[in-house]
């Protein structure tokens, strides 16, 4: 505990391990003066399980689907980003068709993600028949990834050299009904999400990162691109098929004509993304070319490659919460040598610091989901004030954060 | 991001070693291929001479005002401890991105390096994993405490080494470990 915290005028709560706007147990240690965050400390590690270490004790073929497991919402970033790795080590092409239909399930994530963000962040400011209506669209897109990969979730579409489905043209017309429905639903949840009233009081110069601590702090994806950062993988280094497509870099001056990287920023990015990513998958859909999807259909044959092959590499790919990079080394045995992950919130953890300072403790909970897409069910927070500790429950902070908004409304 | 004139993978290279002359090694220039339009992307590698880091680094945030620090990779080679530093320059346009990955080989018997986090606050995570998991000493880092690695796990052990340190044995007779 620091000296600040034994001070009469400021004390301490910590939040976590297990966080409101959370999947991942991340612990807070907020220094709090009045109602005002005066200094915070974040302490990570809570769900530690070792993948990486598990990664370099299986063949790659094996590590593709333990990678899926990293995460619910990237299930398919982090294998993919291990496939791009593996495939520029050992030199493997992927056929023209496989980039493309590489950049449909990705974006297909994208909007999952993004909508189920969107969802919890109504939630948080206390709008649930909004969270309802958002997560009643995302239910679409889970089918439309149902009908594409056969799960919901854990997708196992990723093989390294290519994909494992096609899309074959008799399931087009299935796809463009969900895209038509997504489009149509779109224009509501933007006047919902942009034109209220109360979610620009919520979220107007609530917890904003500056530009310059968006680079500094070296945060990514739409955490930085709100802070006015043009910083997207798809575009600034294209993989899969991305340099034949047709978008830009969505940063909020595209819609306001400014940038103020606040929590109402980070929204407008998300939610044009949304629109990009059905924008993408509908120009990928008509440019497809007709080919094999996948470069070496045995595995048996394509391990045997594997295994004499030595070397280092990198796969980046633009997940919805950011940038996600995996470096692999091989050294023609059976298990790669090196395995490290990197997932977008690893980055995005600094930044929380800069935007929770001089917020209201009732803000905490909006500030904190406006990074990251994930919410947990369970959640406790103790308050230590003149080393008398007293809990916060999930609920009560809920409750703190909803109070908030009603006074705003009236 | 950067506001003086881009360089080529082949200058960067080169202005590097200009200045650190033989402390930068194995060198080289990956282009990669994407899409129908086979578009390229360049990935650098270079290997620098541990004594010679800080000062690439800062040398690297005048071709690039924020470069933008991935993460740090790191494997135990036996004799060393390899830390694979992954930036990315000149972002913010279209197909210009290039990945700089520097390696920096660190000896077993004294495996330490210089913090980079008052050039790049947003390395600290990652220098602070790099510490728990590969046993190194990051010298002046502001936050000297584990990140990932609960608090009872065993000292003296770090899970990504390959030798004796390593956690091998422990993983094998989990029914061994007390506390």
């Amino acid at each position: 505990m620091s000296k600040k915290a034994l001070s009469k005028t400021t004390y301490q709560i910590p939040i976590g391990p297990i966080h409101p706007a959370l999947k991942e147990p991340v612990q807070f240690e907020f220094t709090i003066d009045g109602e005002r965050i005066v200094d915070v400390d974040v302490s990570l590690g809570h769900v530690h399980r070792s993948i990486e270490w598990t990664g370099m004790h299986r063949n790659p073929i094996q590590v593709l689907y333990l990678a899926e497991r990293i995460c619910g919402i990237c299930s398919y970033c982090h294998p993919m980003s291990f496939a791009l790795a593996v495939e520029r080590v050992a030199g493997i092409e992927v056929p023209e068709r496989a980039d493309y239909l590489r950049v449909i399930q990705g974006e297909l994530e994208r909007i999952c993600s993004h909508v189920l963000w969107a969802g919890v962040a109504a939630h948080e400011i206390g709008f649930d028949s909004v969270l309802f209506f958002t997560w009643q669209i995302r239910e679409e897109a889970l089918d439309l990834t149902e009908y594409l990969t056969g799960n919901r979730v854990t997708k196992a579409i990723t093989m390294i050299g290519g994909v494992r489905r096609d899309i074959t043209p008799d399931m087009v017309p299935r796809v463009k009904k969900s895209l038509d429905f997504l489009k149509a639903n779109f224009e509501k949840l933007r006047k919902i999400y942009l034109d209220d009233k109360t979610f620009k009081m919520r979220t107007q110069g609530c917890g904003v990162l500056t530009k310059e601590n968006a680079l500094k702090l070296c945060a990514c994806g739409p955490t930085t691109r709100a802070s006015g950062v043009k910083k997207d993988v798809r575009l600034d280094q294209p993989y899969f098929a991305f340099d034949n497509l047709d978008f830009d870099y969505v940063t909020p001056d595209v819609l306001t004509g400014e940038v103020n990287g606040d929590v109402y920023d980070r929204i407008i990015v998300r939610l044009l993304e949304v629109k990009q990513s059905i924008e993408l998958i509908e120009q990928c859909l008509e440019r497809m070319p007709e080919g094999p999807i996948v470069s070496e259909p045995k595995i048996p044959k394509l391990l045997a490659t594997l295994k004499k092959v030595n070397g280092e590499g990198i796969g980046r790919m633009e997940a919805p919460r950011g940038e996600v990079i995996h470096y692999v080394k091989l050294t023609g045995q059976e298990f790669p040598y090196c395995w490290k992950v990197r997932a977008p919130t690893y980055n995005n953890i600094l930044p929380w610091i800069p935007m929770l300072l001089g917020e209201q403790i009732a803000d905490i909970p909006i500030v904190a989901a406006s990074t990251d897409p994930c919410m947990s069910c369970t959640n406790r927070v103790a308050i230590v004030k003149d080393n008398n500790r007293s809990y916060l429950d999930k609920e009560t902070l809920h409750k703190l954060s909803v109070e908030k908004t009603r006074r705003l409304m009236q | 991001m950067s506001e003086g004139a881009r360089l080529t993978p082949e200058e960067i290279i080169k202005s590097f070693k200009d200045i650190f002359k033989t402390d930068i090694k194995d060198d080289r220039i990956e282009t990669h291929k994407a899409g129908s339009k086979k578009t390229q992307f360049t990935h650098i590698w270079m290997c620098i001479d541990r004594s010679a880091f800080k000062d690439a680094v800062k040398h690297l945030m005048k071709l690039e005002k924020y470069p933008h620090l991935a993460v740090v990779s790191g494997y135990d080679m036996g004799e060393t401890i390899n830390l694979v530093y992954h930036f990315s320059i000149y972002f913010s346009e279209r197909g210009k991105e290039l990945s700089l990955n520097i390696t920096v080989e660190l000896p077993k018997s004294e495996p330490e390096i210089e913090t980079i986090t008052d050039l790049i606050p947003g390395a600290l995570i990652t220098e602070q994993e790099k510490q728990e998991m590969l046993g190194i000493k990051v010298k002046g880092i502001p936050k000297d405490k584990r990140a990932f690695v609960s608090d009872d796990f065993p000292k003296g052990m770090y899970p990504w080494r390959k030798d004796e340190t390593g956690p091998g044995k422990m993983v094998r007779n989990l029914h061994e470990v007390k506390e």
